[in-house]
């Protein structure tokens, strides 16, 4: 059961992720993103990882889909029509990929299983975060409030 | 008795599964969520015919006029005719839209209100979609609606849709703040994200008689009013400026499913508002537990839906301006100030004291917020303000 949706899920994000690399329109490119990031969150229900998949659905389909789309709109809008091979994209694909598969095979003992470790609640996560995480927490709250600061100055002086 | 009236709904269900009881697992777990999924469907487009009435005929009585009342006695079956008006209607799709992502639009629209509809506890036992991170899933389905607005927006290639799009995204992305914030307070006190141990922690006392909850819940209905984009808050829609926003380039049934959405998000909002604040399924009383848990989400569930509709009647649509500065500088402070007086309820016992305590944060809050925003401008001359 759970390995049949795993191979429906698996072939719906990537074809969705084929789909986003490829597509002539950035707008549906964005939007098969958008679909690949919810096969993404699906195969963490499927590894009963609730709380991960929902905040992927929230962080990455509700902020940062729609951010790439507004990002798309601001652009140029005739970007799709002088869109020739580009080799220098083959060649960073082909390096990642290298990258990724050398870091794969490097990698000892894939076959072990992992050992069983305790339920991911949120009531963990959160202890986590509070407990032993709370330096880098806050500093990643500094920077976010540095970044909004930094917009609203942005936006102040077009004012001006 | 009243036990097996209170669970009828479990034990019909039960009742359809008994069949399969010598079939494999999944097999039934399949059968149950379609036994979910095809009552919540049937209930709440119901649901959205009946309130499309009532909505008329109650703006109808605040405005002095008879509502709909030529389809059968009393207008009733007036959605009846609207329906079958909508599906016989011509699609009309533009010649330069995007063909696939104007299709899309309304129907991702409509999949997320509904599964918005699925976390939230109908009564005892009767939740048909009972998830650990129930109150997340929520948010997280919830805010797939923007891309969808979005997409309803860039798809029909028109300038209208366009802007509409944008102003429905930008007052949902500021709204869905205070939403969140606000139930923060909720889910910290209880210490869980399952709607159903939120409400099992209502069970003496709801959280909308503490003085964080009662302001928590105002915000939260204010939020929900904005995210459903109604009166007061439907400048997306304003047909006074830019058509019908969004939906501009929609005819015959894609226009339907719109509307459906829009309603069925008001039923969720509403729905996971009872749920947080006003107890849920509980009664009021312990002397009231006789009639059955259902009974009592849906009055309460009427009764929000009932303020949506009296509201609409009473109130002119506000500015985008006045609406996004409303959140920012005064929703926003205060649903932070909800969470920090919860805490400081939490702390000071839970009792009256506690009481009193985060009633005198808020106040505070509340007091100094209302001075810093005052601009002492009374009725000054509009200025305007253009792009260059």
């Amino acid at each position: 059961m759970s390995s049949a949706a795993f191979v429906v899920i698996a072939i719906l994000t990537l074809a969705a992720a084929v789909a986003a690399a490829t597509l002539q329109k950035l707008m549906h490119a964005a939007l098969c993103f958008a679909v690949a990031f919810v096969g993404v969150a699906a195969f963490f229900f499927l590894l009963d990882a609730e709380f991960v998949g929902l905040v992927l659905v929230f962080v990455y389909i509700g902020a940062v889909a729609v951010l790439i789309v507004f990002t798309i709109l601001l652009t140029r809008r005739d970007l799709g029509k002088d869109r020739s091979f580009n080799w220098s994209g083959v060649v960073i694909a082909i390096a990642v990929f290298g990258g990724l598969l050398w870091a794969i095979f490097k990698t000892q003992m894939l076959w072990v299983a992992a050992p069983q470790i305790q339920p991911l609640t949120v009531k963990r996560i959160g202890a986590v975060l509070m407990i032993d995480y709370v330096w880098p927490l806050q500093c990643v709250g500094l920077l976010l409030t540095a970044a909004l600061i930094g917009a609203l100055v942005l936006v102040m002086e077009e004012k001006r | 008795m009243g036990d097996s009236v209170d669970q009828i709904f479990i034990r019909a269900k039960q009742w359809l599964l008994s069949p399969l009881a010598h079939s494999p697992d999944w097999l039934v777990q399949i059968f149950s969520s379609l036994i979910n999924i095809a009552a919540l469907l049937a209930f709440f487009l119901t649901l959205f015919a009946a309130i499309s009435v009532l909505e008329r005929k109650i703006l109808g009585r605040i405005q002095n006029r008879y509502g709909p009342n030529r389809v059968g006695p009393f207008g009733l079956f007036q959605p009846v005719a609207d329906g079958i008006k909508m599906l016989i209607k011509e699609d009309v799709v533009p010649l330069r839209a995007d063909k696939i992502v104007h299709f899309c639009a309304p129907i991702l629209m409509a999949a997320t209100a509904i599964l918005a509809l699925g976390v939230i506890p109908y009564g005892r036992n009767m939740t048909p979609f009972a998830i650990d991170g129930g109150v997340l899933f929520f948010f997280a389905v919830g805010s797939t609606t923007e891309l969808a607005v979005f997409m309803a927006g860039w798809g029909s290639n028109n300038k209208f849709s366009m802007l509409g799009a944008m102003r429905a995204i930008a007052q949902m992305f500021s709204y869905e703040l205070p939403l969140i914030i606000t139930v923060l307070p909720v889910v910290m006190i209880v210490g869980s994200l399952t709607p159903d141990q939120i409400v099992a922690a209502q069970n003496s006392y709801w959280f909308v008689l503490t003085p964080w909850g009662a302001v928590a819940f105002i915000l939260f209905f204010v939020s929900g009013l904005v995210e459903s984009n109604r009166t007061p808050f439907d400048v997306p829609e304003g047909e006074s400026e830019i058509v019908a926003g969004h939906m501009t380039e929609y005819s015959g049934f894609k226009y339907a499913t719109f509307f459906l959405a829009e309603y069925l998000g008001m039923f969720a909002t509403s729905g996971l508002g009872v749920t947080l604040f006003l107890g849920g399924w509980q009664a009021p009383f312990r002397l009231l537990e006789f009639i059955p848990s259902y009974v009592w989400f849906f009055a309460k569930l009427s009764i929000l839906l009932f303020v949506y509709i009296w509201l609409r009647g009473t109130l002119p649509r506000t500015r985008i301006d006045q609406i996004m500065n409303f959140a920012w500088k005064f929703m926003l402070p205060m649903s932070f100030t909800c969470i920090i007086a919860a805490a400081v309820w939490h702390y000071t016992g839970r009792g009256w004291v506690g009481w009193l305590w985060s009633l005198g944060v808020i106040a505070v809050v509340y007091v100094a917020l209302s001075m810093l925003l005052d601009t002492k401008r009374k009725f000054a001359p509009r200025t305007y303000r253009f792009a260059e």
